[in-house]
Formats: C-alpha cells, sequence, structure tokens
C-alpha cells in the first residue's frame, strides 16, 4: 500500500491539489463541535475523508466517532436536540450551507448502518428504493439491470437472484447487511459511511464483508467506524483515533499501527484501555 | 358480633401470626437467619395465610348456606291453615314481613315487647314510631316466626363467630407448629400468592362467559316466539305491543333495518375519524417536536374520556340543528326555497359526532403502532436520501399498515357498540334508506327503547332486546378477534 502519509490533515485547504501518488481529499471537517442539547460530543475535531480511500475511525465507545460520521451526511439532523458548529466540506463545498438540499446531500453520501436494516418488503424493492425515488431508472428493465449491478456490486446477486421477491427480512445478517449496501450503491453515491457494519455479523459474513468492502474502494470514497483494531488495520488506508470526542491522532494506517506518535493511540490499539 | 367484627378479629389474628411466625423462625435457628430455607418474613406470611385463609373461606362458605338453612326453618313455621291456602309467590311476601318484623323487633326494648307480642295490630304503629313501615297485611302468626327468626340468627352468628374464630386459631396453631429451618415457606408464600394472581385472571374471563351465557337463555326464549331466519333475515322493524284493538299483534323483529343503520353510522363515523386520526397520528409520530407532542398528545387523550352522553347533547343541541338551519340556507341560496334537507337527527349528525368522539382511538393507537416502527427503517430510508414523506409513504406506512388496520377495525367495533350518542342523534326510525340526511336507527338504541319502561322479561318485543345485544356482541367480538389477530401478525415482522 503505497499511500503518503505526511500531508497535514489540518491545513485549511479543503481541496487540497493533490500529489502524484497521493489521494485527493474528498470530504473536509474543520474545528467541527457536536453538541447533544447541552453536552458537547465533539471538540474541534478535524479530520478528512479521501477519495477511493477506506478511512477507519477507532476508539473507545462513546469518544464521537459515529458522531463525527453522522455529521457527514447530516443524519444528525433527524435528532432534535443535535446541533453542529464547525465547516464540514465536500469537494470544497460546505454541506450545512442553507442552499444544499439535505436529500441531495444524502444521496451522494449513502450510509451502512450498525445493524443491518432491510426494509420490509423484497429484496427487489430493497435495492430499488433509492433509485426508484430519485428516478434513476428510465424503463423497468433500467430499473433491473440497475437491481442487478449493485446486488452485483454488493456480492450478493448470486446467492439471491432467484428470490428476488421475497422479503428482505427473510436473509441470514450477513445477507442482509450486504443487502444494505447494495441498496446504498444503487444511488450510485460518492462516499459510503458505515457505522460498525459488522458489528451484528458473525465472523464468516465479517470476512465477507470486508472484503467487499475492500473492492467497494476501487469506486467509492468510504468511512467505517469499528470497534474492531484487526478491521481497521484489514480494511483501510487511514486511520483516525477518537478519544473522548477529540480527534487523537489520524496517520496512515500502516504507520498507526507500527509506529503511532501519540502514547494514547498506542494504548488503545495495544489493548491497554478502551 | 357482625361479619366485619369477625374479619378485623381473624386479621388481627393473622398480624399477631405474622409477628410471632417471624420472631419463631429466627428463634429455631438461634437467630442466625442465613440458616433458615427462607427469608423470615416468609415465615411470617406463612403463619399469616393459615390463619386467615381457611378461616375466612370458611366465614364466606357459612355466609353464604346459613341464611338459606335458616329461610327453610321459618318457612316450618308458617301454619298449616295459611299453607294451604297460599301459592309459592304469596309464601315468598308473607316471609318478607316475616323478615321485616323481624328487624323491627330488634329495636324494641323490653316493655314494649310485651305489648307487641299481643297481635300485629298491636304491633303495626309500634314499629311505625321506630321507622319501620310494614305492610297492612299482616298477620299474627307471623310474630311468632319472627321471634323464632331472630333467635335462630342470634345462634347462627354466636356459632359462627366460634368456629371462624376458631379455625383461625387452630390454623395459627398448625402453622406455628410446623416453622423449622428447613421449611420452604417462601415456596408455600408464593404458591398461595400465585393462585390468588391466578384467580384474579380468571374472574374476567369468567365475568364475559357468564354475560354470554345469560343472554343466551334470554335469546332462546326469544327464538322460540320468533323464527331466527324471521329475524336474521327481516326487513322490517315493527315490534307492536299487543292492544285491545288487534290481540294478536305479534309484530315483526327484522334486523336488517337495524343493522343497517348501525354500520351506516360507524361507517359515517370512520369516514370522520380515519383521515382526522391517522394524519394526526403521522403529524404527532413523525413531524412534531417533543414539546409540541408532549403537550398536544395528552390533550388530544382528553377527548377520549369525555362521557358519550356528553358527545350526545352536543349532537343534539349543536350539530343537529346547525346542519338543518345549514342546509336550509344552501337550499336557499340554490333554489330559493329554504327547506332543510338534513334532519336535525340524522346518519350524518350522528356519525359526524362520534367519528369526532372516535379521533383520539384512531390517533392515539395508529400514534404507538407508528412509533413502533424501528428506528433505523426511517434512519435507512433518510441515509438513501429519501425525503421526511417519502420515508412515511413508502417506508413507516407500508412497515406499520397491519398494525394500523387492527387499530381501525377495533376502533369500528367501538363504533358500532356506541350507544348514547345514536340515542340522541341519530333519531328512533327504523328505516332502509341511503340517505344520510334522514333519521335512521341502530341496534343499540333499539335495545334501549324496548328495555325503557315498566316491562315483563316474557314478551318477543322485551326478549328481543337479548337477541340483539348478542348479536352486537358477535359481531364486536368476531371484529376484535380479526384486529388481535392482524396486530399479531404485524408484530411478528421485527422479531
Amino acid at each position: 500500500m503505497k499511500v503518503d502519509t505526511q500531508q497535514g490533515f489540518a491545513d485549511g485547504t479543503a481541496t487540497a491539489v493533490a500529489g502524484s501518488n497521493e489521494f485527493p481529499v474528498k470530504m473536509d471537517g474543520k474545528n467541527v463541535n457536536v453538541f447533544y442539547g447541552d453536552k458537547q460530543a465533539i471538540f474541534d475535531v478535524n479530520l478528512e475523508i479521501r477519495e477511493r480511500q477506506v478511512t477507519a475511525l477507532i476508539g473507545p465507545s462513546g469518544c464521537g466517532k459515529s458522531t463525527y460520521l453522522r455529521c457527514l451526511n447530516r443524519m444528525n439532523d433527524t435528532i432534535e436536540s443535535c446541533r453542529v458548529t464547525g465547516l464540514i466540506t465536500m469537494d470544497g463545498e460546505d454541506i450545512y450551507d442553507p442552499s444544499i438540499d439535505v436529500v441531495e446531500l444524502r444521496a451522494r453520501v449513502g450510509m451502512v448502518f450498525q445493524k443491518p436494516n432491510p426494509f420490509p418488503k423484497s429484496i427487489f424493492e430493497n435495492v430499488s428504493y433509492g433509485p426508484r425515488i430519485h428516478g434513476l431508472a428510465r424503463s423497468k428493465a433500467d430499473l433491473e439491470a440497475l437491481v442487478e449491478q449493485s446486488l452485483r456490486g454488493a456480492g450478493l446477486w448470486d446467492e439471491v437472484k432467484d428470490r428476488l421477491q421475497e422479503p428482505g427480512t427473510g436473509l441470514s445478517g450477513g445477507q442482509q447487511q450486504r443487502l444494505c449496501i447494495a441498496r446504498a450503491i444503487a444511488v450510485s453515491p460518492e462516499v459510503i459511511l458505515m457505522d460498525e457494519p459488522c458489528s451484528a455479523l458473525d465472523p464468516i459474513a465479517t470476512a465477507i464483508v470486508e472484503e467487499l468492502i475492500d473492492e467497494l474502494r476501487q469506486n467509492y470514497t468510504i468511512a467505517i467506524v469499528t470497534h474492531s483494531m484487526q478491521q481497521a488495520a484489514r480494511v483501510s488506508q487511514r486511520t483516525a483515533m477518537f478519544h473522548l470526542g477529540e480527534l487523537v491522532e489520524v496517520d496512515d494506517t500502516e504507520t498507526m499501527f507500527t509506529n503511532p506518535s501519540e502514547k494514547r493511540t498506542q494504548d488503545y490499539i495495544t489493548g491497554r484501555f478502551g | 358480633m357482625s361479619a366485619t367484627t369477625i374479619i378485623a378479629i381473624v386479621l388481627v389474628i393473622g398480624a399477631v401470626g405474622y409477628l410471632a411466625g417471624a420472631a419463631r423462625a429466627r428463634m429455631v435457628v438461634g437467630g442466625e437467619t442465613a440458616k433458615l430455607h427462607s427469608r423470615p418474613g416468609y415465615y411470617g406470611s406463612f403463619i399469616l395465610i393459615w390463619a386467615t385463609l381457611p378461616a375466612l373461606l370458611l366465614l364466606v362458605a357459612w355466609s353464604s348456606f346459613a341464611p338459606v338453612l335458616i329461610d327453610n326453618q321459618v318457612r316450618d313455621t308458617i301454619p298449616e291453615s295459611v299453607r294451604a291456602e297460599q301459592s309459592a309467590t304469596q309464601q315468598d311476601l308473607s316471609i318478607n314481613i316475616v323478615e321485616a318484623i323481624a328487624e323491627g323487633l330488634r329495636l324494641l326494648d323490653e316493655r314494649e315487647l310485651q305489648q307487641a307480642t299481643a297481635g300485629f295490630v298491636l304491633l303495626r304503629p309500634l314499629l311505625a314510631d321506630k321507622g319501620v313501615a310494614l305492610a297492612g297485611n299482616g298477620e299474627d302468626w307471623m310474630i311468632a316466626s319472627a321471634q323464632q327468626l331472630n333467635a335462630l340468627r342470634d345462634t347462627n352468628i354466636i356459632w359462627k363467630s366460634i368456629a371462624v374464630i376458631g379455625l383461625s386459631i387452630v390454623g395459627f396453631t398448625a402453622g406455628l407448629l410446623q416453622i423449622r429451618a428447613q421449611l420452604r415457606a417462601r415456596n408455600r408464600v408464593e404458591g398461595v400468592i400465585h393462585a390468588g394472581l391466578v384467580l384474579a385472571s380468571t374472574v374476567a374471563i369468567l365475568t364475559t362467559v357468564g354475560i354470554v351465557l345469560s343472554m343466551i337463555s334470554e335469546t332462546g326464549r326469544f327464538f322460540s316466539s320468533v323464527p331466527p331466519q324471521e329475524f336474521f333475515f327481516g326487513t322490517v322493524w315493527d315490534p307492536r305491543f299487543a292492544n285491545a284493538e288487534d290481540p294478536d299483534a305479534a309484530g315483526q323483529f327484522g334486523l336488517i333495518p337495524l343493522l343497517a343503520g348501525t354500520l351506516y353510522i360507524a361507517f359515517v363515523a370512520m369516514l370522520v375519524a380515519v383521515p382526522i386520526g391517522l394524519f394526526a397520528a403521522i403529524y404527532m409520530a413523525e413531524y412534531a417536536s417533543s414539546r409540541f407532542r408532549s403537550i398536544a398528545k395528552p390533550l388530544l387523550e382528553v377527548l377520549a374520556g369525555i362521557p358519550t352522553i356528553v358527545y350526545g347533547f352536543f349532537a343534539l343541541v349543536t350539530v343537529g340543528p346547525f346542519l338543518r338551519d345549514l342546509s336550509g340556507q344552501i337550499a336557499g341560496i340554490a333554489t330559493g326555497e329554504v327547506s332543510s334537507f338534513i334532519s336535525a337527527t340524522s346518519v350524518l349528525t350522528a356519525g359526524l359526532v362520534m367519528g369526532i368522539m372516535l379521533v383520539p382511538f384512531v390517533s392515539s393507537l395508529s400514534d404507538d403502532i407508528i412509533s413502533a416502527v424501528p428506528r433505523s427503517m426511517r434512519d435507512g430510508s433518510l441515509g438513501l436520501g429519501a425525503t421526511r414523506s417519502e420515508t412515511v409513504k413508502r417506508v413507516i406506512l407500508p412497515a406499520a399498515l397491519p398494525g394500523v388496520v387492527g387499530a381501525l377495525l377495533m376502533t369500528a367495533s367501538r363504533a358500532i357498540g356506541e350507544t348514547m350518542i345514536v340515542v340522541m342523534a341519530a333519531g328512533v326510525a327504523a328505516r332502509l334508506s341511503i340517505n344520510p340526511f334522514e333519521p335512521m336507527t341502530t341496534v343499540t338504541v333499539k335495545i334501549v327503547s324496548q328495555l325503557t319502561g315498566d316491562l315483563e322479561f316474557t314478551s318477543p318485543q322485551t326478549l328481543v332486546a337479548f337477541a340483539l345485544g348478542l348479536t352486537l356482541f358477535f359481531i364486536t367480538l368476531a371484529l376484535n378477534v380479526y384486529a388481535l389477530y392482524i396486530v399479531r401478525k404485524y408484530r411478528e415482522q421485527y422479531e
């Protein structure tokens, strides 16, 4: 894995020009603070997500990594008491700007949740849900092609092609999670956010999903929250370490796991706390 | 000693038993309560149960059987001559007088008693002074019977007190003797409590069964005089009471017009309640801020607490006349001739007001069901870039639909069984009509009207009320069972 690790992550240039072997910045957060009512969950976080890379967010429970992830597609808007300050940009555009349509943003920044949450509809309808509401398919044949393509993309096609009309809730946990990934990629997002996508899965299903994440990196920008150090090491190219709502350190994954610059990071990844 | 005093004494014995049981339990292990099988309190409760439960059961049994025995003995004192000439009903009346005299005699002092026993004629004014009014047709033998009744009652109370309190003490002692460290007091006590819980839940079920059975026997009597097919398929409701001009008038008991009215009014009510209630529920569950919700939801549910007779007044005094006047105005504008085409009591009035009454049922039940759709469904949809309304229409409502349908069916069964609003607002004319502006009537209204007044429960005119009630019961029961079935099916989806 050849990744330049020397890029300062808080240098103030949202659209830093990529070096020859450097991935351009896709999403960038500057001085992000998040409050739930009076309680502050995130303190001055500066973190960028780079294009066509997997960025892992690690840290002990309650450290704000999921909260940060949910800021990136404004899912926090659905929580009444939640308030976000600071600047978050996507391709240089402020995503909290009033001129931005949050619906359009979420179509560009998809999300996969901790627990597989297929809709109580058929497999086909689960995948075609997004394309339908965004009008992505012109004809029924188009839609069917799109569903097949998405299911193939999520590595689920061969398992479900004969039972597309059966309910999505009838699949196994790992299949359900891949269905949710297929559902997310069906709307062709640019970024996919994954909030502990494997925490409800068994090791075999986890391995399959991890492999899938690695493949998805070719076409999508991915940010993943995980509790598993090994998973972060396996699937990500960059890792950000959160603790108590602060960003402790962000670096190339290899560096992070072999030679972290912060003692807290070292303690956490070696299992001394967390 | 009255029953209340006996119960009080038994409870005191029980309370002492509780303390004694706990103390004895501590004593048998020399204060080391850890050696006991159960906590000391359970040994206390164990004695409490032994001291009170058998005694109170005996009291209940004694109190229900003793009066029957006493009554039989008093009947034996009726002189042969009287018994020969009186019917059973007349004898019942005589016994009633004897009981009244017995009550009265207790109020008299020694000297008055001397006078009173001389004869009924003297007794009557004496008792009237004490506030006990007697029927005029008393006879002298009744005084002796009354005295015997009093004597029997006194003996009964003495023996009852001895037996119950005795049993309580025996239970107390027997329980105390059983206490040792290995006694599984907790299991025994919990067994009794368990039985109590089972009993409590059975009472509700048995009551329902009892209600149905009592209606079935009366309904059977009705069907013995009116054939079922005439009742269920008859289209004319005209239960004429027999009168002098037409002594053979049997009347016609056709259920169809009543059922049609019931369903029609319920339909209009649902037409009002379902959209308002459902939209209110969607707003409450999906859009309202938690502050608005915390204020509006209880306010909406206040509507459910208003007695239906108040809605009836509202329909009768406000809505009905308003609709009538409004229709007059509309007719005036349209044709130049002011004539109301909506009657003050009409299907529309009743349906409208009943619909308002049902709004909180629909909204509250649907709100709960919509809120029960997991948050992850909302997040999944919103995360794909769906709008709030797309999420509600395409994910939340389809997921909640079976539950909502169940809620609506339960609401419908309320609408069908509703009585007071229709009694006051729908009219009493049993007609088959599709015009909602005219009065119709419902099953419940006819039950009320057939049973109002001074009636004997022997003619089909009154017995039909039971057949109507039973029919209504089965309709609402079927709706409720179906609703429960649907709701249960829906629950399984997220498990």
